[in-house]
């Protein structure tokens, strides 16, 4: 920081930088708009025989309409959840349970989120067993070893779309495409991917999809999962006659129109927002690795999410930097072990060969919709003083310049 | 997460950071592996640590909980360095979050074990050389109950369950305190263990 002079009034009020889009992006204010009257006025139950419940159900359907187009769905082929978790646990549990009869054996990938990987966990204690196909160094999957890992038991696959901690894109629909060859399900958790790049459910190929609409500007605890027609679940949560008898519980109306509007709007303006983005994160990806030493990017830099840039920065932890750039305004996110709750470092950073030292400097900023060239400018600016304060703290540093002879 | 006032000042202000030159006595604690490592080197004179320096690789209370140490340390005799506890530590600085103080919070284990390498070499033992120790590992024991994972600080209680635990001796296994017998191997608990 320095010395500086008395703090000009502009400063007073320090702006914040917001690059935590994959942990939740701000709500649209045409999504506000569109929800508040299901949070006022508009109260029914959509299940009800009266006006108030009538009203509740048209906007209710209305919704789902929305939110199928925007994956090329049909409308009866969505299922509102209330987030990501409970769409993935629907998907791997509800389809490897309607499937028991055919086998037990499940293929997922070392890079996918908990909500994937622990609902498989859970079924082995279940006499279900699984394969985790491993991914190469920018943490893409293969899809021949996709290929390799299946057996005659094997009834359901579950491979993401995208990667939200380090950006890769997966081939998702080579691999559906060997997947439907062999009937064998597949599901792909999309959360990360939907309403940021573009997602036909049929060119994809996928028996079950995933999505999260406090990914794409609509409001935390709205979600689907998207079901190809005559597919069998069985549902996660038992009870009444809603969303088909597959998921029970009085739907969230307010958030499954947030999420409708949401995927619209993400449908009309995904062109300028990816062209945006993708730009500012090109020049993420250029220039911090330009200004301070020993940065490497992590995930691929041709299939990549357009607002996804993810780094490890040698000789300091995640949590470190991500505290230090709080400080001057900036939320990022890192995968390293303090900054989880669970005190282990990234196991997607793991599966893709880093050693643990080097996972531990993970960050990831995420850009939204109105991230500016100047705010990237400014976190270019902050970003070596701060890994500089860091690295001379740094035992490992230290320790690298004795190496190097410095 | 919350941080402490004071954490966040010695996070961000961090005291005593360096190497000592020619140090009379180096003492390094953890790993990457768990994301926190702190090398603390000490200059000694007539029985008291006249600087105390240190360099800390890992998160905000891993730097505060070394900066304080630091600070607690300097001028201090060895016989006071010696009795400030990794507990102590996270008092001065108003408490640390429940899931760093297993990893973060080994400040007080770094400096003493600089107080011991200049004891030893004391004692014609040779210089230590700073490098990393094994990891100790973070797979623990399990709630019998609900699988959760307990933390090494907590092993007694689960707070998914809420149930309190003892460890069996028969077996070692978790196992709820006041039982009968041990969930795992079925031998007798407490007072039905004593026949």
């Amino acid at each position: 920081m320095g010395a500086s002079g008395p703090a000009a009034p502009a400063e007073a009020v320090m702006k914040r930088i917001y690059l935590d889009h994959i942990a939740a992006t701000p709500v649209h204010p045409a999504v506000r708009e569109a929800m508040a009257p299901f949070l006022a006025g508009t109260f029914g139950n959509p299940r009800s025989f009266h006006a108030e419940g009538r009203d509740a159900l048209a906007a209710l359907e209305e919704a789902r309409g929305k939110v199928a187009a925007l994956i090329g769905a049909e409308d009866a082929e969505i299922y509102f959840t209330s987030n990501g978790t409970e769409a993935n646990n629907f998907a791997i549990k509800g389809l490897a349970l309607g499937r028991q009869a055919q086998g037990t054996h499940i293929v997922v990938s070392a890079v996918e989120h908990p909500s994937v990987l622990n609902p498989v966990k859970a079924l082995g204690k279940m006499g279900f067993t699984s394969t985790i196909v491993p991914v190469d160094g920018a943490g893409r999957i293969d899809p021949g070893e996709v290929a390799k890992a299946l057996t005659p038991r094997t009834t359901l696959v579950s491979i993401m779309t995208a990667n939200s901690e380090v950006g890769t894109i997966e081939p998702a629909a080579e691999i559906a495409a060997l997947c439907r060859e062999r009937g064998v399900l597949f599901h792909t958790d999309a959360v990360a991917a939907a309403g940021n790049i573009p997602i036909d459910v049929k060119a994809l190929g996928a028996d079950a999809l995933s999505l999260s609409g406090d990914q794409f500007y609509g409001p935390k605890g709205a979600a689907a999962l998207f079901v190809r027609r005559g597919t069998r679940i069985l549902p996660l949560l038992d009870g009444g006659v809603q969303e088909g008898g597959r998921r029970g519980g009085t739907e969230n109306v307010a958030g499954a129109v947030g999420l409708g509007r949401a995927a619209e709007l993400a449908r009309q303006e995904m062109p300028g927002r990816t062209a945006r983005v993708a730009a500012l994160r090109d020049r993420l990806l250029e220039e911090l690795p330009a200004r301070v030493e020993r940065v490497l990017v992590t995930g691929s830099r041709e299939a990549r999410l357009p607002h996804h840039a993810s780094f490890c920065i040698e000789f300091v932890e995640g949590e470190a930097m991500m505290l230090s750039l709080d400080m001057q305004g900036i939320a990022a996110s890192s995968g390293s072990a303090c900054a989880s709750k669970s005190l282990k470092a990234s196991h997607v950073l793991l599966a893709m060969g880093l050693d643990h030292a080097t996972a531990q400097g993970s960050l990831v900023f995420s850009l939204i919709d109105d991230t500016t060239r100047e705010d990237i400018d400014h976190l270019l600016d902050v970003f070596p003083p701060i890994i500089d304060r860091l690295r001379r703290m740094s035992p490992l540093f230290t320790q690298y310049l004795k190496e190097k002879g410095r | 997460m919350m941080y402490s006032d004071k954490v966040m000042d010695h996070f961000a202000n961090p005291r005593n950071v360096g190497v000592v030159e020619d140090a009379d006595g180096v003492g390094q604690v953890g790993n990457p592996v768990c994301g926190d490592m702190m090398t603390f080197t000490i200059k000694v004179k007539d029985d008291r640590l006249e600087d105390v320096k240190f360099q800390t690789f890992g998160c905000g209370a891993a730097i505060a909980v070394s900066s304080m140490v630091s600070e607690m340390a300097k001028g201090k005799t060895l016989e006071e360095a010696l009795a400030i506890t990794n507990d102590s530590v996270a008092e001065e600085l108003g408490g640390l979050p429940k899931n760093k103080m297993h990893c973060s919070n080994l400040g007080a284990d770094a400096l003493h074990e600089a107080i011991k390498d200049y004891q030893a070499r004391r004692e014609g033992a040779p210089p230590r050389e700073a490098k990393p120790m094994d990891a100790h590992e973070h797979e623990g024991q399990v709630c019998p109950y609900c699988d959760h994972a307990l933390e090494p600080e907590d092993k007694v209680f689960c707070r998914a369950c809420r149930v309190e635990f003892e460890e069996c001796p028969s077996c070692g296994g978790i196992t709820k305190k006041g039982d009968r017998a041990c969930v795992h191997c079925g031998k007798p608990l407490g007072p039905d263990a004593q026949e």
